[in-house]
């Protein structure tokens, strides 16, 4: 735990060291921030349904582009052997770089909650418990979304080449639901429980199903537990 | 000690380790000495966990690397070749970091860092970005983080690589320093330097050690017999062709008349020092002696001989 922490606290520090976390941060807030207060005034009700719709499609590209760094980089500056010869464990190393990742989209999600300050004030018959658990939900995506990150920074040392890979495969789980139309009667059920919109709507209205968490919890453990294993597998090339 | 056994290493098809064997005993520098792609940093890269081997292992003691590889990694300080470093960490940052990873409580660190300042010489630097520091403190900066935690063995891959004259002596000093308590592993492709450090240098060669020992002791074995040039000037040709059998132990193997003076070439053995009594012939013989040189033999021409390659003056 001490060598996740000390990861933890050496990345997040090497963030916002950088212009790029806040370049992102500016970005995420203002897309967000545009989509949503379009609708939000068009349509004059007091719900936060149109953040809960564009933030998981802005996450395609600003959680992506997050991640790309987290392993890549230490692989294309040559720090990935000063990590491999100290005394981490690689799971330790993977969990230490994904938390940290995970607590950038945390803060890009935090911009957003001046949206809930305006809900709050211009707002009527709020439904906290939907707000709640759409920012619950739009919290799993986004650690869901840096797992995958984190797996296909681990895949390469050019940091575009993760991005884009990344940015695939988010995109392949956000779209699975949009996709049923064009499959077998019998794998639509399956097919639309891997996608992240099906669970994530579900959660946006105000509902946290135990299966939502499982989806969440069982995807992220995937994508982390392969990332570790490409990490073992490094020392055998 | 440390006691590799029958290394081995496939790169897909390159066979690029092939059995390798040694061992290195507490407070003994070893120089591990080859080509580029001869595999010394990939002995190094096995040797510290980053790698793993095809087949053999490597035993610190009684633990493998196998088996044991992070008790192996905490009792290794290691400076990789090319010192990859974290630029936009301080170099305080950047010590402490190693420190919580190497398991040093805030006092323990306290005292660490004090004396690695002192022995790396990181007092102006201490809390500058890392990317602002030049070449030679930055290589400092990569020798303090391996040493802080007082490692038992050290591995330092090309330390002096790309440094100043200046730098490199203050690496080597303290390398030397370090020698004195702990077993101390350097790599590098610069002879001069190897045999200025180390109390012992492998020589590896396409993936096998193809000579191990002391400089005097590889030279020793490479020279065979010792060489001698003779320039001297009024030497008749019954007084050239009778020094073989006029001085014990001499063969004249190569007379070459130049402008009036003889040039002999004269072997002996290495036990022997036959140049008193060559003086005296010389002088009985009315022979004006202009040069005599015992030829030397350099780690450099040892490299050769073994590898067929020279070593790079870098």
């Amino acid at each position: 735990m001490n060598n996740v922490m000390a990861i933890y606290r050496k990345e997040v520090g090497a963030y916002f060291k950088s212009p790029m976390a806040y370049i992102f941060l500016v970005f995420f807030a203002l897309f967000n921030g545009y989509f949503f207060s379009n609708t939000f005034f068009l349509f004059s009700q007091s719900d936060m349904r149109a953040l809960f719709n564009i933030t998981p499609m802005i996450y395609l590209i600003f959680v992506p582009a997050v991640t790309m760094g987290v392993l890549a980089r230490e692989k294309s500056a040559g720090t990935h052997e000063l990590m491999a010869t100290l005394p981490i464990k690689n799971f330790e190393l993977v969990i230490g770089k994904y938390l940290s990742a995970f607590t950038l989209v945390l803060a890009g999600l935090g911009f957003t909650l001046i949206h809930f300050f305006t809900l709050l004030t211009v707002g009527t018959n709020i439904d906290y418990g939907g707000v709640i658990c759409g920012y619950l939900g739009l919290a799993l995506v986004g650690a869901f979304y840096a797992a995958i990150g984190t797996f296909t920074s681990s895949l390469t040392d050019n940091q575009v080449v993760a991005f884009i890979l990344a940015a695939v495969f988010v995109l392949g789980f956000y779209l699975l639901d949009k996709l049923l139309i064009f499959v077998p009667a019998a794998l639509a059920g399956p097919i639309q429980f891997m996608a992240v919109d099906y669970h994530l709507s579900n959660m946006s209205r105000g509902v946290v199903d135990s299966r939502n968490l499982v989806y969440f919890g069982s995807l992220i453990w995937l994508f982390l537990a392969l990332t570790v294993r490409v990490i073992d597998i490094r020392k055998w090339r | 000690m440390i006691r590799v056994e029958n290394l081995e290493k496939y790169y897909g098809d390159i066979h690029a380790l092939k059995g390798i064997d040694f061992e290195i005993d507490d407070g003994e520098i070893v120089g591990f000495l080859g080509a580029n792609g001869a595999g010394k940093s990939t002995t190094l890269k096995i040797m510290t966990g980053f790698l793993a081997p095809s087949a053999g292992n490597v035993f610190i003691d009684d633990l493998n690397i196998q088996d044991h590889s992070l008790d192996i990694r905490e009792q290794i300080g290691y400076l990789p070749e090319m010192n990859p470093l974290y630029g936009e960490m301080r170099v305080y940052d950047y010590l402490e970091f190693t420190s919580q990873i190497r398991g040093l409580d805030a006092g323990e660190f306290k005292t660490a860092l004090d004396r690695v300042v002192e022995q790396c010489g990181l007092h102006d630097v201490i809390h500058l970005p890392i990317s602002a520091c030049s070449k030679g403190y930055k290589q400092r900066v990569g020798l303090s983080a391996a040493i802080l935690h007082d490692p038992k063995v050290l591995i330092f891959d090309e330390p002096v690589s790309g440094l100043d004259p200046n730098q490199i002596v203050e690496i080597r000093n303290l390398i030397r320093e370090l020698g004195q308590q702990k077993m101390v592993i350097i790599s590098s492709h610069i002879l001069q330097e190897i045999e200025a450090t180390v109390d012992r240098i492998v020589i590896i060669d396409h993936g096998e050690i193809v000579a191990n020992g002391t400089s005097q002791e590889l030279m020793a074995g490479f020279m065979g017999r010792t060489q001698l040039t003779l320039d001297v000037k009024y030497a008749n040709e019954e007084s050239l062709a009778a020094l073989s059998n006029s001085v014990d132990e001499v063969e004249v193997t190569n007379i070459e008349v130049v402008d009036g003076r003889s040039v002999l070439s004269i072997e002996y053995a290495r036990e022997v020092d036959p140049r008193e009594a060559i003086f005296d012939y010389a002088k009985t013989s009315g022979w004006a002696i202009l040069e005599m040189t015992q030829n030397q033999v350099h780690l450099e021409d040892v490299f050769r001989g073994l590898t067929g390659e020279g070593g790079n003056d870098e």
